[in-house]
């Protein structure tokens, strides 16, 4: 867990080396290319790149475009700038069910100095609401450099949320709708996704020192999820704690709770973002809401103590 | 077609597109009847490439419906045009019907995207007309909007992205019928006018002409230019005495009474 990569960057690399391969692979941002790490593909790729300027929506339509004339199109904004254009997601690419890659960067907190008005805290809510929309959220380079070529060849609409701060690498695997169990234990089980799964294995590894055993699982596919995988931990554990830089209506906290109250309820306690973003230091601003490592640990040992 | 042939073509459109309303008790006969010499010109009057066997045929030309609250002008166009049985227009509107009461992707064979969020179409045609030129296809795509839908912010992202894309294979066709649900366009928003420099400004080619005059009409459809919008001067209701610019005909259920007058005036 030495090295510290932003998914985004990752990302950038994985689109680049995919549009070499594949011609029929286009990008669109709306004046976030260098942020989504782009700017290799408008520089070598210019006639496969499109940017629409400070316009996400429009950005969404014309993904639906391309995607009705033969192209998988990768759209990239801010996560939390992705609300503007939530109507022509749901319409022209949810409901006219094509193949086309949504890509929100900066996930949750992420952009931690910019404030509360850069914080992307709902986009996983709104997608969820959407019938036909997978979900992936990787949780590390390694698996975002396996989930581009994935979602590029997965059927409908994706949206792909990447992580502006740079994050603990675990040599994740990837593979859309799989969940890992990434650290056995019997006592609780601690889910994470994103970037949130390094930090629910650090949580482990305190908790270990204190003699509980955690389970760690990634859930890195929110929608659809493998509940089989969630409910067979929750089972041998009987105790899940959630883990994510979202807010904790709408996103992995309540897919799992939603999963394990229909399946095998359990205890359960959401480790999320409850308020509006502020500006701060990235690690001091995710200690400060709750969500970091510590953050995680401290809601296991309540469940456990209850 | 001759002009004279595709005006009869428009009086028995307009009749079905009546039957339709009437036997949906539901739906929005403005727009359907105001934009209904653009759509047979487009289909009959040798403008748009098309095969009704083959909906999803690669050298179609597309038609994306942007104002998706004048379905039945499309509906009928397609069904007469062989797309599918004209027996689905009566169930416009009911329960797993086909003839959704926006268009709905899918639902039926002709309908290539889902409409009625306004200002969204545009942005699809953009991203088509794109990925057809950069297969170097020859097919074009003809967007219809509404004038209301002038009023959505994402349409001016998409005028401004057109007037930088330089695409000559995209043609914008506005049905200028003066109304919106809350009345004239004039009184909700009066700073709508003047349109055609507002689209010149952002680098379109534009033409203003009547949307009821074929002889107009057919000219400019035929142009290709970069962004083309063709602004079409029309009468919300058109054909119809008591619907003619009447606030009211936005939408609504037609009576039996007015069913006749409507029937009875499209003879």
């Amino acid at each position: 867990m030495s090295e510290l990569v932003a998914t985004r960057q990752a990302f950038g690399e994985a689109l680049f080396d995919l549009m070499k391969e594949n011609e029929r692979v286009v990008a669109l941002t709306a004046d976030l290319g260098e942020s989504l790490r782009l700017l290799d593909i408008r520089e070598q790729m210019p006639e496969r790149f499109f940017d629409v300027g400070v316009a996400e929506a429009n950005m969404a339509g014309m993904a639906a475009g391309f995607a009705l004339g033969g192209y998988v199109p990768f759209a990239g904004t801010f996560g939390v700038f992705m609300t503007r254009a939530f109507d022509h997601i749901r319409l022209q690419v949810g409901q006219n069910d094509l193949h086309a890659v949504l890509v929100g960067s900066h996930g949750g907190v992420s952009n931690a100095l910019d404030g509360g008005s850069a914080h992307a805290l709902e986009d996983i809510a709104y997608m969820r609401a959407l019938p036909n929309m997978t979900i992936v959220y990787p949780a590390d380079a390694a698996a975002m450099r396996l989930a581009v070529p994935a979602v590029a060849i997965a059927e409908g609409p994706v949206y792909l949320r990447l992580y502006r701060e740079p994050t603990p690498q675990i040599s994740s695997a990837f593979e859309i709708g799989k969940a890992y169990v990434v650290r056995e234990g019997s006592d609780i089980t601690l889910i994470g996704t994103g970037p949130h799964v390094a930090f629910a294995l650090e949580a482990a590894e305190k908790l270990a020192a204190e003699n509980i055993r955690a389970e760690v699982l990634s859930v890195q596919t929110i929608a659809p999820l493998n509940v089989e995988t969630i409910v067979a931990s929750a089972a041998k554990t009987g105790r899940v704690v959630t883990a994510e830089d979202h807010s904790i209506n709408g996103g992995l906290g309540s897919a799992v709770a939603e999963a394990l109250s229909e399946h095998h309820p359990v205890p359960l306690r959401r480790v999320g973002v409850r308020q509006f973003g502020e500006s701060g230091k990235y690690a001091e601003l995710i200690a400060k809401l709750g969500i970091d490592a510590e953050g995680i640990a401290r809601a296991a040992r309540e469940l456990l103590n209850k | 077609m001759k002009s004279q042939d595709l005006a009869e073509k428009v009086i028995q459109l307009r009749r079905e597109v009546i039957d339709a309303l009437y036997a949906a008790q539901s739906g929005h006969p403005g727009s359907a009847l105001s934009t209904m010499e653009m759509l047979v010109a487009l289909y009959y009057g040798e403008i748009l490439k098309y095969d009704p066997q083959r909906p999803d045929w690669e050298d179609r030309d597309y038609f994306l419906l942007s104002n998706g609250h004048a379905c039945p002008a499309l509906y009928v166009v397609l069904a007469e045009a062989g797309y599918f049985d004209a027996a689905e227009l009566q169930k416009l509107r009911q329960l797993g019907a086909g003839a959704q009461g926006h268009p709905h992707r899918g639902s039926l064979p002709g309908v290539e995207i889902s409409s009625g969020s306004l200002g969204q179409g545009l942005s699809v045609g953009l991203g088509l007309a794109h990925a057809l030129k950069l297969q170097g296809r020859k097919n074009h795509v003809y967007v219809m909007m509404s004038d209301g839908e002038q009023e959505e912010g994402s349409t001016w992202e998409a005028v401004m992205y057109a007037g930088k894309s330089g695409l000559d294979n995209l043609t914008a066709i506005i049905d200028k019928n003066q109304f919106q649900i809350d009345g004239a366009t004039a009184d909700v928003m009066p700073s709508l006018d003047p349109l055609a420099e507002k689209y010149r400004a952002f680098n379109w080619e534009v033409q203003e002409i009547d949307g009821h005059n074929f002889s107009e009409i057919l000219p400019a459809l035929e142009q290709v230019t970069r962004p083309l919008a063709i602004i079409s001067h029309t009468i919300r209701g058109k054909g119809v005495s008591f619907m003619e610019g009447s606030t009211h005909w936005h939408a609504g259920a037609i009576s039996a009474e007015q069913y006749e007058t409507a029937k009875n005036e499209l003879a």
